[in-house]
């Protein structure tokens, strides 16, 4: 019994009043590690729960709005892809910008989806975010490999020249992407807390973000127009554009941008997480 | 005096506050917080000022805990009790760290492992076992350690064969053994309960009991529980806490402590399941009649899981033997509508001080959540009814959510209090028992 209460005190916790804004407690989501794990695992597991193709849908998905783009943006509009085959160019484009849209919209909701949980017990609740992004990771790897097919089949034929040094920065834009979707959803997701009709103006919101993001189309038709630079300061724009510099060989690269796009990206996920912190003690007073 | 320093604190908490706001919650405007927000930033004075400082604000807040300072020692089983809204509940929240303070500190040393409900997390779509995993989680548990109790939980639960069957097809019962058993096996310091145990059978709640009781005694423990069954209080802790209007009024002895609370009670609280119903002030219409009295109320537990009956039994006394009697119930809401309501058959009253009658009123249609109840003795004699004693409001009753359809919990705000029997589907051409 002596054993046990030697033990016990290395558990302290204090609770105060008195929020302090950054003490996040790394330390803590780290120690749950097994929770997001399973979050993940649950993630998967019910999305795909009661559908016919099941997790198929993780490709067709991206296959289906491909095609689409294709008639209305290659065909109908007549937009160029930079030289790239149009449906490796819609499908790689489509599968990054849903990594970000994903991991933004799914924690967009965050608090109120889980009020019922969060009312009756404590976990770091960061755990959940963290997992919505890892899920979106691994639903943007499986969108991958097929990308991957085309892309080996259209680089064997000649058609795309991908620069496979700059593979090395893929791992970097796929972190940055998550964390600035998981900054912007938590943020959304912090202030739905209070302000219910911001959750409704995600799906709509990240639908114009989509068009202001070159997905379906390359930087390279604007021109120099002042309308790219508008483009270019929105942050999604510049880890797009270097994913596409990896894997397609084209694409418009500016450090200037890609300066501001990483600082906005750590702008917002410390705002994100601050904001996160205070509002997850108290916010099942108000929801 | 020497012996209480050299005991460990388990829980500490010192002057604690809890406010909440009343009325319009989370109604400030974008504007106004962005407002008050910059004033902060610069630290300038707030524009919007805060609710303690506005002197005409102070009627919409509410204190839920209005200044606590409590010690805790391990291996302590603290029973908590308390009329409704004395501020148990928030405690406990406060202690499981669900939301936090207004004021003051709380210092906790060791693992809390909170139930505040049944299978919190707990997923319909999952099986037992992966809803163990999760559960466990949540709680606080590393996947190593959930597999190293699991045979323990699972034997525990008594749901061995239905383990790697989705919960969603569990019987409340099952659903509730599963989650206590996951709370019980959990090596935390700290267990806190608010009372898991209303539901389940007789068995499983005095073998959770005794669980509970060895892990305070034996294991060095401490356990913190909240009820209004004074019986399983009496059971279970070795120190009780009376709490009334968010203050603690007595803090020892379990015997005195239930004494306090008795009479701290406000008339329609169950005490021991019992309320006591012929000194209630019936109001102008009905206090000199009393041919007919109704004069004690007696459940089996105020608190039951969707579907299952109410049961109770009332006490009456008799000035004038009544064949035809007929007790009437009206159900209303907790914001007071009125939900619906129903006769029993009919029965005999005899000349005497006490009549019991035990009754079993069929709630299966109720949605989850605490429903008041309206208690009308009538009498139908010669086709001519007559009303004897009337009750408004005489008790409130809790109807617990086991059972979630196709995942999806009751909205009672959007769905109202009543949920039908179950459409049923007509020539599907073969019937589907996946449900």
């Amino acid at each position: 019994m002596n054993g046990k209460i030697v033990k016990a005190n290395q558990y302290h916790t204090h609770i105060s009043s008195k929020s302090r804004r950054f003490s996040l407690n790394f330390k803590e989501v780290w120690n749950y590690r097994d929770l997001i794990w399973l979050f993940t695992k649950k993630n998967f597991k019910l999305i795909y729960k009661q559908t016919v193709l099941g997790p198929a849908w993780i490709v067709l998905n991206p296959i289906i709005s491909s095609l689409i783009y294709m008639v209305v943006f290659g065909k109908i509009a007549g937009m160029g892809t930079d030289g790239v085959p149009q449906i490796l160019f819609y499908l790689s484009g489509s599968a990054i910008w849903t990594l970000f849209s994903t991991c933004l919209t799914n924690n967009a909701s965050t608090f109120t989806q889980n009020a019922n949980v969060f009312g009756k017990v404590y976990f770091p609740r960061l755990t959940m975010p963290v997992s919505t992004v890892i899920s979106s990771i691994i639903q943007f790897g499986v969108q991958m490999i097929l990308v991957l097919i085309l892309l080996a089949y259209f680089t064997i034929t000649g058609q795309v020249h991908p620069n496979w040094t700059a593979w090395l920065l893929l791992p970097f834009v796929i972190i940055q992407l998550g964390a600035l979707g998981l900054g912007f959803g938590i943020i959304i997701s912090s202030l739905t807390t209070k302000y219910r009709d911001l959750a409704l103006l995600v799906t709509f919101g990240v639908q114009l973000w989509m068009y202001a993001t070159p997905v379906v189309y390359p930087l390279s038709i604007l021109g120099n127009s002042a309308l790219k630079v508008a483009i270019m300061i929105n942050p999604v724009t510049m880890p797009v554009e270097v994913f596409r510099y990896a894997v397609l060989g084209v694409g418009t690269l500016n450090p200037l941008f890609i300066g501001i796009s990483l600082a906005v990206t750590i702008a917002v996920l410390i705002l994100g997480i601050s904001v996160f912190n205070r509002v997850e003690k108290t916010f099942m007073d108000t929801v | 005096m020497s012996e209480q320093e050299n005991r460990n604190i388990a829980i500490e908490l010192k002057g604690v506050k809890k406010q909440y706001r009343l009325g319009q919650i989370g109604g400030g405007t974008l504007t106004a917080d962005l407002q008050s927000w910059w004033a902060r930033v610069r630290g300038k004075e707030d524009p919007n000022i805060r609710i303690d400082q506005d002197q005409r604000l102070i009627g919409k807040t509410f204190m839920a805990l209005n200044g606590i300072d409590l010690t805790i020692y391990q291996g302590e089983a603290i029973g908590i009790i308390g009329s409704n809204g004395a501020g148990k509940s928030t405690m406990l929240k406060l202690l499981s760290r669900v939301t936090a303070p207004t004021a003051g500190d709380i210092d906790i040393y060791g693992r809390v492992a909170s139930m505040l409900e049944v299978g919190t997390g707990f997923h319909g779509e999952m099986t037992g076992r992966e809803n163990v995993y999760l559960n466990g989680a949540i709680l606080g548990m590393t996947k190593a350690e959930i597999d190293a109790k699991m045979e323990d939980i699972i034997e525990f639960s008594e749901v061995r064969e239905f383990i790697d069957t989705p919960v969603k097809r569990y019987s409340s019962g099952m659903y509730v053994k599963l989650a206590f058993s996951v709370a019980a096996h959990l090596d935390s310091e700290i267990m806190i309960m608010d009372e898991v145990l209303a539901v389940g059978d007789i068995n499983f709640q005095q073998k959770c009991l005794k669980k509970m009781r060895s892990a305070a005694t034996e294991e060095g423990r401490t356990v913190l529980y909240v009820s209004h069954n004074m019986s399983t209080i009496r059971q279970l802790c070795n120190r009780c806490i009376v709490l009334d209007g968010g203050k603690i009024i007595y803090d020892g002895d379990v015997e005195e402590a239930i004494n306090v609370y008795s009479k701290s009670v406000k008339t329609n609280d169950f005490i021991d399941n019992k309320i006591v119903l012929a000194n209630i002030d019936r109001g102008r219409n009905y206090d000199t009649i009393n041919e007919l009295l109704m004069t004690e109320l007696t459940v089996n537990s105020p608190t039951i899981s969707m579907g299952e009956p109410f049961v109770f039994k009332m006490s009456f006394k008799t000035k004038k033997r009544k064949v035809d009697s007929v007790l009437r119930i009206v159900i209303f809401s907790k914001d007071g509508a009125v939900v619906g309501g129903t006769y029993s058959d009919l029965f005999t009253l005899y000349k005497r001080n006490n009549n019991e009658v035990g009754f079993s009123f069929c709630t299966g249609n109720l949605a989850p959540g605490t429903y008041l109840v309206d208690l009308i003795l009538c009498s139908y004699e010669n086709g001519v009814q007559e009303k004897h004693d009337y009750l408004s409001r005489a008790f409130s009753f809790s109807v617990l959510e086991t059972k979630v359809h196709y995942n999806m919990q009751w909205k009672k705000a959007y769905w109202g209090n009543v949920i039908f029997d179950k459409v049923r589907v007509l020539n599907n051409g073969k019937t589907d028992s996946e449900g």
